[in-house]
């Protein structure tokens, strides 16, 4: 009980990104993150960690490192220029009376 | 209820549950990992959870008004009729993983077989039970083919494990007069029929993890009849301590 093997080794196990589906036709959504061994493993430690309150049916781990992310730094040429395109929301159609959602 | 149902034999089952769960639970905040702190945690309250309906239930039908607290926290040493697997000491993580692997089959055997038993109770703890189980024994097979097929040191301690457990596991199957009857009037599990499936799967594990098959003999049993080894007063210390000092404490 008093040994603690593998420290060093332990600091291997890589970052899984974890996605639980909520229920059956919603997609898979982001939850979090956490260390595991290999996949099987990030699969059950996912399963203890993100769905104890059975918040899903479903589970995707994905290795952290294979994730391609925007960067900060290109945030404004992604994402500002769209800031300004008002056209391309659909307020512009006058919505039939009686019609709560569109 | 089922009059032809022993309390003493589900005395056992929950005192099993109870025992392996208290023991288990020692490892939260000290396991090799968060994410195995929550995954051992979880598996405690699953046998916890087991031993508070088994407890009940063995207290309806002893019929002298003794409830769950009453059965965990105010019996002694002699009163318990936990196999010794389940008592003792951790050990590292791989020994906690080995005795987690046998113990696990075998109560997958074992709710298996009850969830057909003439007891309705016992029958639908069983059923609800079984899915906790297989997935205890999922999470020790993991580990015992990650320890016992990994580096040299993790396979040297698997090993170790597997062989300090080993001789504890024939209680497990141990028959004796009471679990004839029981098993004679449907209520209980066979042991006969338990062992052939437990061993072919263990053994299975075992060969996969690339870890030889313990040749040990049994060890000396007698937890049935509430003769235990040294390290079960120590738990029950620490289990019933806090009960026992402040009687009725809710929070």
């Amino acid at each position: 009980m008093s040994e603690r093997p593998d420290r060093p080794a332990r600091r291997d196990w890589p970052l899984w990104e974890i996605f639980v589906r909520s229920r059956r036709g919603l997609s898979h959504t982001h939850v979090g993150s956490l260390h595991a061994p290999d996949a099987e493993m990030a699969l059950r430690n996912a399963r203890d960690l993100y769905t104890r309150r059975q918040e899903g049916v479903s589970i995707w781990v994905v290795p952290a490192a294979q994730i391609v992310a925007t960067s900060p730094d290109e945030k404004d040429a992604f994402f500002d220029p769209a800031a300004d395109k008002i056209y391309r929301h659909p307020t512009f159609y006058d919505i039939p009376e009686g019609v709560d959602h569109l | 209820m089922n009059a032809a149902t022993s309390w003493t034999y589900v005395l056992r089952l929950g005192d099993d549950a109870l025992v392996m769960s208290q023991r288990l639970g020692e490892w939260i905040a000290t396991s090799p990992q968060l994410e195995e702190d929550v995954a051992v945690g979880n598996i405690a309250l699953d046998l916890l959870g087991q031993a508070r309906t088994l407890l009940t239930h063995a207290g309806e039908l002893e019929g002298a008004g003794r409830d769950e607290d009453a059965l965990a926290y105010f019996r002694d040493e002699r009163e318990f009729t936990n196999v010794h697997l389940c008592e003792l000491a951790n050990g590292d993580f791989g020994h906690t993983m080995a005795r987690l692997l046998v113990f696990s089959a075998y109560q997958s055997e074992l709710y298996a077989q009850l969830s057909t038993s003439s007891d309705p109770t016992l029958a639908a703890v069983a059923a609800k039970a079984l899915k906790e189980v297989s997935y205890h024994r999922d999470h020790a097979t993991q580990w015992v083919l990650r320890l016992g097929d990994g580096t040299e040191e993790s396979r040297r301690r698997m090993q170790a494990g597997i062989d300090a457990v080993w001789p504890y596991t024939f209680e497990l199957f141990e028959a004796d007069r009471l679990l004839d009857e029981q098993v004679e009037a449907g209520v209980a599990a066979d042991p006969v029929a338990m062992q052939p499936p437990w061993s072919a799967y263990v053994t299975t594990v075992l060969q996969k993890a690339t870890l030889a098959l313990p040749t040990a003999v049994p060890a000396v049993t007698g937890g049935r009849r509430g003769i235990h080894t040294e390290q079960m007063g120590f738990l029950l210390a620490e289990m019933q301590h806090l009960a026992r000092s402040h009687p009725g404490a809710t929070w």
